[in-house]
């Protein structure tokens, strides 16, 4: 199930918002086309990420993925245990599995995310295809 | 591969060897006299010590665990797995080809000097391009020195403000990842409905920034893209150049022409489809044409015929790229794409592509009916099929290309292109009969009914190899990448 408190995007990131800080991570359907995921790179604290834009890659098995910032701002907080462990963000993605926390200072690009009813709904459009 | 064949190493004892050199008949140097010290190694190279037969059977051996074209059907996808003519090997086995060295005088190397020439004007013809350079040893290479000559071009034009390359979301990751090599900005541009380029988000993406556009065509879901005219138009119209990534080439022998489809420079990867035997790395050739206006801008030297009719690699060309190879080419690969070319003559091509596309074509038509087919439109000379009507049964494109494996079938390319969930990407090639044909299409369809049968039969395939599922997880995580010493 895709939590009701995040907001989605249709490269399969997900953002929770909590005052001004913003979570972001990968969702349970991205985990699952990717299979097994065997590396995590993430940006360093205090790094600066672009909404829309890569602010880091998932590596599975199959495929190398970048993964698109929802907002802008400093990153102030990193997952650093799942680097390390990175088989989490199959496990786990909407809790242990996130990835990295940023101090926002521009969330205008939020408006256009999904939330969890609309982005179910995206994914079964998808999977029509 | 442990407990099957010992390593090299493992067959090493000390004082055995394979050889026995003559005794020395020259002064000797003690070397510490010859080479500085800080680069004189001071520990015994621990190198295996093994007879000449355990060698060869050693080797031998590997070589029997190996699966190539010349053991099986070998239908991966954008790799162009053909039959290799043996008649090619012959050729390139020729003393006077093997044993010529690049350091020979020019009037010593005229036989070799001509093949390339010649070669360079037929690579001309095929595509439709004026001037080719043999230099690039493989595929991305020859992209690399393609998107160097139109970045020489556009800088030569005092064009800076041209920082992007438009690359289409089917691409191979070669194309993106070349324009980066080259200091340029990466603009992906979507798919449409039909698998082809989406022209209106190209429309939005075309302006005066943009210095290429990278297309494969067919791209890599095996279509061709009917808007390809109206794409050069497009990016022609804001001055920037059209790259034609050679990759599927083997579809379009003969019936049309990259550079009448307005691309300005062209890679041919010659040991696909020109036929050399590939896959482990080597050896490639990656030929890049050009045309006419970008040819002052080609790697030095370019084999030219002068005006007494003989040959000669022409180094002054003031506007060049460079070199991009320290000698001209893999000419081993050369001669082959020569031996190729000219036993099958232009008829021969065309019939070969045709095959291509027909082979595939048959294949897909036979497998629709059991696979899902995400673009279900004529082909070219691959296509791409996923199992999402078996996905109910937890069964995935890598399980069924690991079983593919139980029946001696080398797989199809899997997860590629990236725009298609699950994707498996088969492409036959002309060299396969009927029979082969359908029985893969067989084991195909057998595989679907074990899926619904027995699952888990499927899942932990492979089961009759050598090596059965290997743990990839643990593999791209601990990998193990070196022999120690016991």
């Amino acid at each position: 199930m895709n939590p009701k408190d995040l907001k989605y995007s249709k490269d399969h990131d997900w953002a929770r918002v909590e005052g001004n800080v913003v979570t972001l991570g990968i969702t349970d359907h991205a985990q699952e086309s990717l299979g097994d995921v065997v590396f995590v790179e993430l940006p360093a604290v205090g790094a600066t990420v672009s909404a829309g834009q890569s602010y880091g890659t998932v590596e599975s098995v199959k495929a190398v993925s970048d993964i698109v910032a929802a907002v802008s701002g400093s990153v102030i907080a990193v997952n650093e245990a799942i680097l390390d462990a990175p088989d989490t963000l199959n496990q786990d993605p909407y809790g242990q599995g996130w990835l990295v926390r940023v101090e926002a200072t521009d969330r205008s690009a939020m408006e256009a995310m999904m939330n969890a009813e609309e982005y179910d709904a995206y994914l079964a459009a998808e999977g029509d295809h | 591969m442990k407990g099957l064949e010992p390593l090299i190493f493992e067959y090493s004892a000390p004082g055995r060897s394979g050889v026995s050199l003559p005794s020395l008949d020259v002064p000797t140097r003690d070397s510490a006299s010859l080479i500085p010290s800080g680069m004189l190694r001071t520990t015994e190279p621990e190198l295996p010590e093994a007879a000449e037969v355990d060698v060869v059977r050693h080797f031998t051996r590997l070589s029997t665990f190996n699966h190539g074209v010349d053991t099986g059907f070998y239908p991966l996808g954008s790799c162009t797995m053909k039959y290799n003519p043996k008649v090619n090997e012959m050729l390139a086995r020729l003393p006077g080809f093997a044993n010529v060295h690049p350091y020979q005088p020019e009037e010593l190397t005229q036989g070799t000097l001509q093949l390339m020439g010649e070669l360079q004007a037929d690579l001309g013809e095929i595509t439709g391009m004026d001037a080719f350079t043999l230099q690039p040893a493989a595929g991305a290479h020859g992209e690399m020195t393609g998107i160097l000559i139109i970045k020489a071009y556009h800088a030569f034009q005092k064009d800076a403000k041209r920082r992007k390359v438009i690359v289409p979301d089917s691409a191979h990751g070669t194309n993106p990842a070349t324009a980066a090599m080259a200091g340029f900005e990466i603009v992906q541009v979507p798919s449409n409905a039909r698998g082809g380029v989406d022209i209106e988000q190209l429309r939005q993406v075309a302006t005066d920034e943009v210095a290429a556009f990278m297309l494969t065509n067919p791209n890599t879901l095996g279509l061709f893209d009917e808007n390809i005219k109206e794409i050069a138009d497009i990016i022609h119209g804001v001055g920037g150049l059209l790259y034609y990534d050679g990759a599927n080439a083997n579809a379009i022998l003969g019936i049309a022409r990259p550079g009448d489809m307005g691309f300005d420079v062209v890679h041919l990867n010659l040991h696909k489809t020109f036929s050399t035997p590939h896959g482990g790395g080597g050896p490639g050739s990656g030929p890049v044409g050009v045309k006419d206006f970008l040819a002052p801008f080609l790697p030095k030297p370019v084999v030219v015929r002068k005006q007494d009719e003989s040959y000669t690699l022409d180094h002054d060309r003031p506007l060049s790229i460079g070199k991009v190879r320290a000698f001209y080419t893999n000419f081993s690969v050369v001669v082959r794409a020569y031996a190729y070319i000219r036993s099958l003559g232009g008829e021969g091509l065309k019939q070969a592509s045709e095959n291509a596309v027909l082979n595939a074509n048959y294949l897909m038509a036979v497998l629709k009916a059991h696979y899902h087919l995400p673009f279900d439109r004529v082909c070219m000379h691959e296509f791409v099929i996923t199992p999402k009507n078996l996905k109910s049964y937890g069964v995935h494109t890598l399980d069924i290309a690991k079983r593919l494996l139980d029946y001696g079938y080398h797989p199809p390319t899997i997860y590629f292109p990236l725009i298609v969930e699950e994707a498996m990407m088969i492409e036959p090639t002309e060299t396969e009969s009927v029979e082969t044909l359908d029985q893969f299409a067989e084991t195909l369809v057998k595989i679907a009914d074990e899926v619904r049968a027995d699952a888990a039969l499927v899942k932990s395939a492979p089961h009759t190899t050598l090596i059965t599922r290997l743990d990839e997880v643990g593999a791209a995580r601990k990998p193990d990448l070196r022999w120690r010493k016991g």
